[in-house]
Protein backbone atom coordinates (compact mmCIF):
# COMPACT_ATOMS: atom_id res chain seq x y z
CA UNK A 1 0.00 0.00 0.00
CA UNK A 2 1.51 3.63 -0.79
CA UNK A 3 1.65 6.08 1.68
CA UNK A 4 -1.10 8.22 0.13
CA UNK A 5 -3.77 5.45 0.18
CA UNK A 6 -2.79 4.66 3.90
CA UNK A 7 -3.04 8.57 4.23
CA UNK A 8 -6.96 8.77 3.18
CA UNK A 9 -7.39 5.30 4.88
CA UNK A 10 -6.28 6.84 7.83
CA UNK A 11 -8.41 10.16 7.60
CA UNK A 12 -11.39 8.55 7.01
CA UNK A 13 -11.27 6.83 10.21
CA UNK A 14 -9.51 9.54 12.44
CA UNK A 15 -10.01 12.77 10.80
CA UNK A 16 -8.45 15.86 12.54
CA UNK A 17 -5.71 13.83 14.09
CA UNK A 18 -4.39 13.69 10.53
CA UNK A 19 -2.79 17.20 10.22
CA UNK A 20 -0.85 16.93 6.73
CA UNK A 21 0.29 14.22 3.83
CA UNK A 22 3.93 15.48 2.57
CA UNK A 23 5.03 14.03 -0.54
CA UNK A 24 7.76 17.19 -1.59
CA UNK A 25 11.02 15.49 -2.79
CA UNK A 26 14.02 14.44 -2.15
CA UNK A 27 12.39 13.16 1.50
CA UNK A 28 9.95 10.28 1.72
CA UNK A 29 6.47 11.20 2.00
CA UNK A 30 5.63 11.81 5.31
CA UNK A 31 2.16 11.89 7.78
CA UNK A 32 2.17 14.34 10.18
CA UNK A 33 -0.28 13.72 13.32
CA UNK A 34 -1.57 15.52 15.98
CA UNK A 35 -0.11 13.82 19.38
CA UNK A 36 -3.53 13.57 21.06
CA UNK A 37 -4.20 10.65 18.88
CA UNK A 38 -0.47 9.30 18.09
CA UNK A 39 -1.05 5.77 20.27
CA UNK A 40 -4.67 5.03 18.65
CA UNK A 41 -3.37 5.15 15.36
CA UNK A 42 -0.06 3.77 15.67
CA UNK A 43 -2.33 0.88 17.57
CA UNK A 44 -4.70 0.95 14.21
CA UNK A 45 -1.54 0.69 12.31
CA UNK A 46 0.11 -2.16 13.90
CA UNK A 47 -3.09 -4.15 14.01
CA UNK A 48 -5.78 -3.16 11.36
CA UNK A 49 -5.22 -5.79 8.69
CA UNK A 50 -4.78 -3.57 5.68
CA UNK A 51 -1.55 -2.03 7.16
CA UNK A 52 -0.19 -4.87 9.78
CA UNK A 53 3.43 -2.44 10.54
CA UNK A 54 4.85 -4.77 12.36
CA UNK A 55 8.45 -3.26 12.78
CA UNK A 56 9.45 0.02 14.10
CA UNK A 57 12.45 0.35 12.17
CA UNK A 58 14.18 3.92 14.04
CA UNK A 59 12.36 6.61 16.45
CA UNK A 60 14.22 9.72 16.13
CA UNK A 61 14.14 13.13 17.56
CA UNK A 62 14.49 16.42 15.84
CA UNK A 63 14.88 19.68 16.95
CA UNK A 64 12.55 22.42 15.08
CA UNK A 65 13.89 25.24 17.09
CA UNK A 66 10.58 26.59 18.55
CA UNK A 67 9.45 22.53 18.76
CA UNK A 68 11.20 18.85 19.05
CA UNK A 69 9.87 16.84 16.87
CA UNK A 70 9.96 12.79 16.57
CA UNK A 71 9.99 10.59 13.77
CA UNK A 72 9.03 7.09 13.43
CA UNK A 73 10.26 5.17 10.43
CA UNK A 74 7.47 1.56 10.19
CA UNK A 75 7.51 -1.21 8.38
CA UNK A 76 5.39 -4.18 7.37
CA UNK A 77 6.88 -7.69 7.03
CA UNK A 78 3.98 -9.17 5.25
CA UNK A 79 3.16 -6.57 2.85
CA UNK A 80 6.37 -5.23 2.62
CA UNK A 81 5.46 -0.97 2.58
CA UNK A 82 7.07 1.39 4.35
CA UNK A 83 5.34 4.54 5.87
CA UNK A 84 6.90 8.22 7.66
CA UNK A 85 5.20 9.37 10.91
CA UNK A 86 5.72 12.77 12.26
CA UNK A 87 4.81 14.42 15.43
CA UNK A 88 5.36 17.86 16.70
CA UNK A 89 5.56 18.89 20.37
CA UNK A 90 6.65 22.37 21.80
CA UNK A 91 9.68 22.78 23.76
CA UNK A 92 8.03 24.15 26.68
CA UNK A 93 5.73 21.23 27.39
CA UNK A 94 7.38 18.42 24.87
CA UNK A 95 5.32 15.79 25.83
CA UNK A 96 4.22 12.41 23.26
CA UNK A 97 2.79 9.99 24.29
CA UNK A 98 4.87 6.67 23.94
CA UNK A 99 4.79 3.62 21.88
CA UNK A 100 7.00 0.95 23.87
CA UNK A 101 3.63 -0.90 24.12
CA UNK A 102 2.70 -1.04 20.89
CA UNK A 103 6.34 -1.85 19.42
CA UNK A 104 8.87 -3.06 21.98
CA UNK A 105 12.22 -1.66 20.27
CA UNK A 106 10.63 1.72 21.14
CA UNK A 107 11.62 1.35 24.49
CA UNK A 108 15.29 2.44 24.33
CA UNK A 109 14.92 4.46 21.13
CA UNK A 110 12.29 6.80 22.76
CA UNK A 111 15.31 6.95 26.34
CA UNK A 112 17.54 8.37 23.64
CA UNK A 113 15.19 10.62 22.34
CA UNK A 114 14.54 11.76 25.54
CA UNK A 115 18.25 11.94 26.78
CA UNK A 116 19.50 14.00 24.14
CA UNK A 117 16.78 15.51 22.82
CA UNK A 118 14.69 16.25 25.98
CA UNK A 119 11.45 14.70 24.76
CA UNK A 120 9.44 13.33 27.74
CA UNK A 121 7.52 10.41 25.98
CA UNK A 122 4.05 10.00 28.54
CA UNK A 123 3.47 6.10 29.63
CA UNK A 124 7.11 4.98 28.83
CA UNK A 125 7.81 2.46 32.01
CA UNK A 126 11.34 3.71 32.79
CA UNK A 127 11.93 6.94 31.32
CA UNK A 128 15.62 7.37 32.62
CA UNK A 129 18.85 8.22 30.57
CA UNK A 130 20.08 5.56 28.41
CA UNK A 131 23.49 7.32 27.09
CA UNK A 132 24.56 10.28 29.70
CA UNK A 133 25.02 9.49 33.16
CA UNK A 134 21.82 10.06 35.37
CA UNK A 135 22.75 13.44 36.50
CA UNK A 136 23.45 15.15 33.70
CA UNK A 137 21.96 18.41 33.45
CA UNK A 138 20.54 19.46 29.98
CA UNK A 139 20.11 17.64 26.55
CA UNK A 140 23.16 17.64 24.54
CA UNK A 141 21.78 17.52 20.72
CA UNK A 142 19.11 20.43 21.34
CA UNK A 143 20.51 23.26 19.29
CA UNK A 144 20.17 25.52 22.41
CA UNK A 145 22.45 23.67 24.59
CA UNK A 146 24.95 25.10 26.39
CA UNK A 147 27.73 22.89 27.47
CA UNK A 148 28.85 23.03 31.15
CA UNK A 149 32.18 24.14 32.40
CA UNK A 150 32.42 21.64 34.94
CA UNK A 151 31.21 17.87 35.49
CA UNK A 152 31.87 16.61 38.89
CA UNK A 153 35.07 18.16 39.43
CA UNK A 154 36.00 17.30 35.96
CA UNK A 155 36.87 20.44 33.72
CA UNK A 156 35.00 19.57 30.76
CA UNK A 157 36.91 21.61 27.63
CA UNK B 1 67.56 -15.92 28.28
CA UNK B 2 70.27 -15.54 26.11
CA UNK B 3 73.19 -15.68 29.38
CA UNK B 4 72.15 -19.80 30.12
CA UNK B 5 72.39 -20.68 26.19
CA UNK B 6 75.97 -19.20 25.37
CA UNK B 7 78.25 -22.48 24.53
CA UNK B 8 81.43 -20.20 24.49
CA UNK B 9 81.15 -19.51 28.23
CA UNK B 10 82.57 -16.19 28.89
CA UNK B 11 82.11 -16.85 32.57
CA UNK B 12 84.53 -19.67 32.90
CA UNK B 13 82.38 -21.95 34.55
CA UNK B 14 82.04 -19.34 37.54
CA UNK B 15 78.40 -18.47 37.01
CA UNK B 16 78.93 -14.98 39.27
CA UNK B 17 77.57 -11.78 37.96
CA UNK B 18 78.11 -8.53 39.76
CA UNK B 19 75.09 -6.17 39.88
CA UNK B 20 72.94 -4.51 42.87
CA UNK B 21 69.98 -6.16 44.04
CA UNK B 22 67.89 -3.01 42.99
CA UNK B 23 68.61 -3.74 39.50
CA UNK B 24 68.02 -7.43 39.96
CA UNK B 25 64.89 -6.68 41.35
CA UNK B 26 63.85 -3.96 38.67
CA UNK B 27 64.58 -6.70 35.76
CA UNK B 28 62.20 -8.73 37.57
CA UNK B 29 59.76 -5.97 37.58
CA UNK B 30 60.07 -5.07 34.14
CA UNK B 31 59.68 -7.89 32.76
CA UNK B 32 56.66 -9.56 34.43
CA UNK B 33 54.64 -6.76 33.93
CA UNK B 34 50.49 -7.79 34.45
CA UNK B 35 48.36 -5.33 32.64
CA UNK B 36 44.65 -4.92 33.42
CA UNK B 37 43.29 -3.59 30.19
CA UNK B 38 40.72 -1.00 29.72
CA UNK B 39 39.52 -0.87 26.00
CA UNK B 40 37.19 1.68 25.38
CA UNK B 41 37.04 2.33 21.60
CA UNK B 42 39.06 1.43 18.38
CA UNK B 43 42.51 1.81 20.07
CA UNK B 44 41.27 -1.53 21.92
CA UNK B 45 40.66 -3.19 18.09
CA UNK B 46 44.15 -2.41 17.26
CA UNK B 47 45.26 -3.95 20.73
CA UNK B 48 43.79 -7.09 19.72
CA UNK B 49 46.27 -7.37 16.68
CA UNK B 50 48.76 -6.17 19.26
CA UNK B 51 47.90 -9.62 21.26
CA UNK B 52 48.14 -11.62 18.28
CA UNK B 53 50.72 -13.74 17.20
CA UNK B 54 52.04 -11.24 14.85
CA UNK B 55 53.05 -8.96 17.00
CA UNK B 56 53.18 -10.82 19.68
CA UNK B 57 52.32 -8.64 23.59
CA UNK B 58 53.33 -11.32 25.64
CA UNK B 59 56.91 -10.79 24.51
CA UNK B 60 57.34 -8.47 27.27
CA UNK B 61 56.33 -10.95 30.00
CA UNK B 62 53.21 -8.67 29.68
CA UNK B 63 49.93 -11.02 30.87
CA UNK B 64 46.28 -9.62 30.96
CA UNK B 65 44.96 -9.63 34.45
CA UNK B 66 40.84 -9.25 34.93
CA UNK B 67 41.28 -7.94 38.54
CA UNK B 68 43.20 -4.38 39.02
CA UNK B 69 44.29 -5.78 41.97
CA UNK B 70 46.65 -8.18 40.57
CA UNK B 71 47.99 -5.26 37.83
CA UNK B 72 51.13 -3.79 37.51
CA UNK B 73 50.16 -1.02 34.94
CA UNK B 74 46.63 0.28 33.01
CA UNK B 75 46.19 0.57 29.46
CA UNK B 76 43.35 3.07 28.95
CA UNK B 77 42.75 2.27 25.37
CA UNK B 78 40.29 4.72 23.56
CA UNK B 79 37.59 7.88 24.01
CA UNK B 80 37.37 8.91 28.09
CA UNK B 81 33.95 9.62 28.62
CA UNK B 82 33.09 11.42 31.39
CA UNK B 83 30.76 8.64 32.40
CA UNK B 84 33.76 5.93 32.33
CA UNK B 85 36.01 8.24 34.02
CA UNK B 86 34.74 7.83 37.53
CA UNK B 87 35.23 4.39 36.38
CA UNK B 88 38.83 4.36 35.72
CA UNK B 89 39.61 6.75 38.61
CA UNK B 90 38.24 3.91 41.30
CA UNK B 91 39.94 0.94 38.64
CA UNK B 92 43.30 3.06 39.50
CA UNK B 93 42.85 3.51 43.37
CA UNK B 94 42.16 -0.06 43.68
CA UNK B 95 45.55 -0.84 41.77
CA UNK B 96 48.35 -1.92 43.92
CA UNK B 97 51.73 -0.25 44.63
CA UNK B 98 53.59 0.21 42.03
CA UNK B 99 51.27 1.20 39.68
CA UNK B 100 51.86 2.57 35.93
CA UNK B 101 49.70 4.15 33.34
CA UNK B 102 49.99 3.88 29.69
CA UNK B 103 47.53 6.57 27.72
CA UNK B 104 46.99 5.01 24.24
CA UNK B 105 45.47 7.02 21.40
CA UNK B 106 44.64 10.87 21.07
CA UNK B 107 41.30 10.44 22.28
CA UNK B 108 43.12 9.47 25.62
CA UNK B 109 45.72 11.75 25.73
CA UNK B 110 44.45 15.06 25.02
CA UNK B 111 40.58 14.60 24.02
CA UNK B 112 41.36 13.54 20.11
CA UNK B 113 39.09 14.37 17.40
CA UNK B 114 36.58 15.39 20.27
CA UNK B 115 38.71 18.51 21.55
CA UNK B 116 36.64 21.46 20.76
CA UNK B 117 33.17 20.38 20.68
CA UNK B 118 32.83 16.87 22.54
CA UNK B 119 30.50 17.96 25.35
CA UNK B 120 30.70 13.90 27.02
CA UNK B 121 34.51 13.41 26.55
CA UNK B 122 37.13 13.98 29.14
CA UNK B 123 40.08 16.16 27.15
CA UNK B 124 42.57 13.52 28.30
CA UNK B 125 43.14 11.19 31.06
CA UNK B 126 46.06 12.94 32.81
CA UNK B 127 43.36 15.11 34.19
CA UNK B 128 42.15 12.37 36.74
CA UNK B 129 45.07 9.83 36.62
CA UNK B 130 48.63 10.24 36.40
CA UNK B 131 50.07 8.85 33.22
CA UNK B 132 53.48 7.32 32.39
CA UNK B 133 53.58 6.79 28.76
CA UNK B 134 51.47 8.11 26.05
CA UNK B 135 51.51 6.34 22.87
CA UNK B 136 49.95 8.88 19.96
CA UNK B 137 48.38 7.53 16.91
CA UNK B 138 44.51 7.36 15.92
CA UNK B 139 45.04 4.42 16.68
CA UNK B 140 48.11 3.31 16.77
CA UNK B 141 50.19 0.99 14.71
CA UNK B 142 51.39 -2.17 16.90
CA UNK B 143 55.09 -0.95 16.22
CA UNK B 144 53.87 2.58 18.49
CA UNK B 145 52.68 -0.28 21.37
CA UNK B 146 55.84 -1.64 21.10
CA UNK B 147 57.26 1.46 21.40
CA UNK B 148 55.78 2.40 24.98
CA UNK B 149 55.94 -0.80 25.97
CA UNK B 150 59.78 -0.35 25.67
CA UNK B 151 59.58 3.04 27.24
CA UNK B 152 57.42 1.70 30.27
CA UNK B 153 60.37 -0.69 30.58
CA UNK B 154 63.00 1.58 30.62
CA UNK B 155 61.29 3.45 33.10
CA UNK B 156 60.53 0.74 35.42
CA UNK B 157 64.29 -0.46 35.09
CA UNK B 158 65.86 3.26 36.26
CA UNK B 159 63.76 3.44 39.36
CA UNK B 160 65.37 3.10 42.54
CA UNK B 161 63.75 0.82 45.69
CA UNK B 162 66.20 1.79 48.08
CA UNK B 163 67.08 4.83 49.82
CA UNK B 164 64.56 7.01 47.64
CA UNK B 165 65.18 10.45 49.68
CA UNK B 166 68.82 10.06 49.91
CA UNK B 167 69.25 9.96 45.88
CA UNK B 168 66.55 12.41 45.19
CA UNK B 169 68.76 14.49 47.30
CA UNK B 170 71.89 14.18 45.47
CA UNK B 171 70.07 14.64 42.03
CA UNK B 172 68.75 18.02 43.33
CA UNK B 173 71.90 19.13 44.81
CA UNK B 174 73.70 18.28 41.69
CA UNK B 175 71.24 20.20 39.89
CA UNK B 176 71.75 23.20 42.38
CA UNK B 177 68.00 23.08 43.18
CA UNK B 178 68.72 23.01 47.11
CA UNK B 179 71.61 24.31 49.01
CA UNK B 180 72.69 21.77 51.22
Amino acid sequence: MLPNEIYNNLKTEFGDAIIEYNDAQPTDPFILISTGMLFDICHTLRDNEEFLFDYLMSLSGMDLGENVGVVYHLYSMKYKHKLVLKVVAPKTDPKVPSVEMIWRSADWHEREAYDLMGVIFEGHHNMIRILCPYDWEGFPLRKDYKVPEIYRGMKVS
Amino acid sequence: MGLLNRLDDPYEGGGILMGTVEDLLNWGRSKSDYYLHFGLACCAIEFMAMNASHFDFMRFGTIPRTSPRQADFIMITGTVTFKMADRIKILYEQMAEPKYVISVGSCSNCGGPYFEHGYHVLKGVDRIIPVDVYIPGCPPRPEAFHEGMIQLQKKINEQSIFNKRKKLKAELKKNNLISK
